[in-house]
């Protein structure tokens, strides 16, 4: 995973309610590979149909940031859906809530999910439309966001996931440091639930 | 003694160690994977790393497999047969048990778990989908993981998570003739919305909900995640202990006795505290449809189309305009008045045996005007189905049966609603796009399914039952 630190890039608003994981990639694009080439174009895929569609259009398409509304990424667990935002470069997203399994895949691929009060978020997207191009910058280590008019909001990051992000950890190595306590661990639980690894 | 909840009394006797700020590593006892699991096996194959304990996964392809085929390759489609294919030899490469295609044991992942006694109370589970709250029905803590978390689990056998609050939904009442678990969740979600849960692992108690047969509580933990909560639970009681006895991987004898008192332990203390409370009217509950691109937009079949000019919310008021405009309705429309174009029974929220009776109880006898497609959970709610002449009734109505699979719930497997479209569906998304590009989707139970495929309508089924 890469790690993040500090970043800054154009903000993308997305206005959009409940924005599901089937709008950020549809199902028919999770058939391809991670590393497909043209994963990028998977992003929005059948919204970007209407030209209108914000990411259409200069300078917008050129955005590292999303500022969304409430429950981003709701619905489908499928990582597709952070595989086409690293595709298109996109490290952050901004929205007051999000889906939790996506918040989770966003971790896992260095994009950084910052979770922000509403009226923030409105006042965010509000600037990136009326300041096309505008930017958006991060500092992970003080947990805090730039908008485009210089005003910061600090924002709450879980200790164990700012650590793996600034580090660009795999959970892999991490859990492997356990393996003591898991195997104590697994060799009471075996005991006492031993129904569980019966002879089925 | 501390006084817990169902929740907190199994998530306690899983966690191997804890971090500073309070995420957990927890151990998983049971993994289910289906062939959409194709890059988490890519993420172990990339980094050289084994299945940790091959024998506490279990597989089955459903999103890709085709419905109208037993044939694997009459699949046309080179890259879903691929998909399809691969999960064999991921399953045979890594030592995990596979329910192939072909078996009757095969079938959507959240029907094959507890049709097989792999899901039982007290455990945690973890799967590659979001659905997998569906098992937190048998009293467990099941939720849905992305790709990356799943090569993890199979790696290790554990997981890093945050511990959720806790949140109890009461349906208290009795629901009334045509009423269905779906109705119930779908109820809920309208009223807490569709971030309503997350962060939360939720508990459905209530008289309405102890009144739910194992099929109605599935049906309601499925939905879960709809609400934005990954964890949704029953507790176990002699509904959950009748339908686990005997399954195939469930204990038996002695082990059976002593997992038995276990599970009698785990039901939430009267005097524990959930973090947020809500109640809902079972008695009030309605047959319901939704009208929306999001599981919160919904109305009881009786209501009109709402007017976004009443919504204060400006935000909320310009989503409902969009999603409206999308699935091109009126505001003030009666909902009885929207006609369907095609009708699906099926997924995991609405493909077990008693959601085909359900719909063969409304379809029995008459037939049916609209297209209507129809695939079980499982091969072997297929067969029983079949053995109690459900698909007979089926066929006489027009009705097409096929074999099981996701199908048309997200149609991977090319099962699809034309561009423009509108469907009466029992699966548990009405995203833009779900059941294919354009694709506009209705949420109902599976008796208002069979109710919308009669008459070509969103028909109240107790009125159509009536007659
Ligand atoms: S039936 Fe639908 S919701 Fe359920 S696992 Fe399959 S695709 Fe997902």
């Amino acid at each position: 995973m890469e790690a993040f630190t500090t970043f800054k890039g154009i903000g993308i608003p997305i206005d959009i309610i409940n924005c599901d994981t089937d709008q950020i990639i549809p199902a028919r694009f999770l058939r391809k590979d991670r590393r497909d080439p043209e994963m990028a174009s998977f992003l929005w895929h059948d919204l970007r149909k209407d030209p209108e569609f914000i990411f259409n259009k200069a300078p917008y398409r050129d955005g590292k940031v999303v500022v969304a509304d409430i429950n981003w990424g709701c619905g489908s667990s499928r990582e597709g859906a952070v595989y086409a935002l690293n595709a298109n470069g996109v490290r952050a997203v901004i929205a007051p809530s999000f889906g939790d399994i996506h918040y989770n895949n966003c971790l896992k691929w260095g994009v950084l999910p910052v979770r922000l009060a509403r009226d923030d978020c409105d006042g965010l997207r509000r600037q990136l439309h009326d300041d096309p191009g505008a930017e958006v910058a991060f500092d992970l280590e003080s947990q805090s966001v730039t908008g485009p008019d210089g005003a910061r909001y600090k924002f709450e990051i879980d200790p164990f996931d700012k650590y793996r992000m600034l580090n660009g950890l795999d959970d892999y190595g991490v859990t492997r440091e356990y393996d003591t306590q898991f195997d104590a661990f697994e060799a009471k639980h075996k005991a006492e639930y031993d129904w569980l690894y019966g002879d089925a | 003694m501390e006084s817990k909840t169902l929740f907190e009394n199994i998530w306690d006797r899983h966690v191997i160690a804890e971090r500073e700020g309070g995420q957990s590593l927890v151990y998983i006892d049971r993994h289910l994977c289906h062939d959409g699991s194709f890059n988490a096996f890519g993420q172990l194959r990339e980094h050289g790393r084994d299945v940790r304990r091959p024998s506490q996964t279990f597989a089955t392809p459903d999103h890709y497999t085709p419905t109208r085929s037993a044939d694997l390759r009459d699949v046309p489609d080179a890259r879903a047969h691929e998909i399809s294919t691969a999960i064999d030899k991921n399953c045979a490469d890594f030592g995990v048990t596979l329910f192939p295609w072909g078996d009757d044991r095969q079938g959507i992942a959240h029907v094959v778990g507890p049709e097989q006694g792999i899901t039982v109370p007290g455990i945690t589970l973890c799967c590659g989908d979001s659905h997998t709250s569906t098992h937190g029905a048998l009293g467990c803590i099941s939720f849905g993981i992305g790709a990356s978390e799943v090569a993890h689990v199979m790696a290790t056998q554990a997981i890093w998570q945050r511990r959720p609050k806790t949140m109890r939904i009461t349906v208290d009442g009795k629901l009334g003739f045509g009423v269905s678990g779906k109705d119930v969740i779908i109820a809920i979600i309208r009223q807490i919305s569709a971030a309503g849960g997350t962060g939360y692992a939720i508990e459905y108690a209530g008289s309405a909900i102890r009144g739910l047969s194992m099929e109605g509580r599935l049906t309601l933990c499925n939905m879960t995640i709809e609400a934005g909560s990954r964890i949704g639970m029953v507790a176990p009681d002699d509904v959950t202990l009748d339908y686990v006895e005997g399954r195939p991987y469930a204990p038996k004898g002695v082990a059976w006795e002593k997992a038995v008192s276990f599970w009698r332990s785990l039901p939430t203390d009267e005097e524990a505290v959930f973090d947020t409370e809500h109640a809902v009217d079972g008695d009030a509950i309605a047959p319901m449809v939704t009208w929306g691109n999001s599981p919160q937009w919904a109305a009881p079949v009786t209501d009109t189309i709402p007017d976004p000019a009443s919504e204060f919310d400006v935000e909320k008021r310009s989503e409902m305009e969009s999603t409206l405009d999308y699935m091109d309705l009126k505001p003030g429309t009666p909902i009885s008045e929207i006609k369907v174009d095609k009708v699906f029974i099926g997924s995991c929220t609405n493909a077990r045996i008693e959601d085909l009776r359900s719909a063969a109880a409304v379809a029995k006898g008459r037939r049916a005007v609209v297209s209507t497609l129809i695939s079980p959970g499982s091969g072997l709610v297929k067969k029983q189905a079949e053995a109690e002449g459900l698909d007979k009734i089926f066929t006489d109505a027009g009705m097409e049966w096929r074999l099981p699979g996701c199908s048309m719930c997200v149609g991977m497997n090319g099962d699809l609603l034309e561009p423009g479209e509108r469907s009466a569906s029992t699966s548990n998304r009405n995203f833009r796009g779900r059941q294919g590009q354009g694709s506009r989707t209705h949420l109902v139970s599976p008796s208002m399914a069979a109710a919308a495929a009669i008459s070509g309508t969103f028909t109240d089924v107790r009125k159509l039952m009536e007659d």
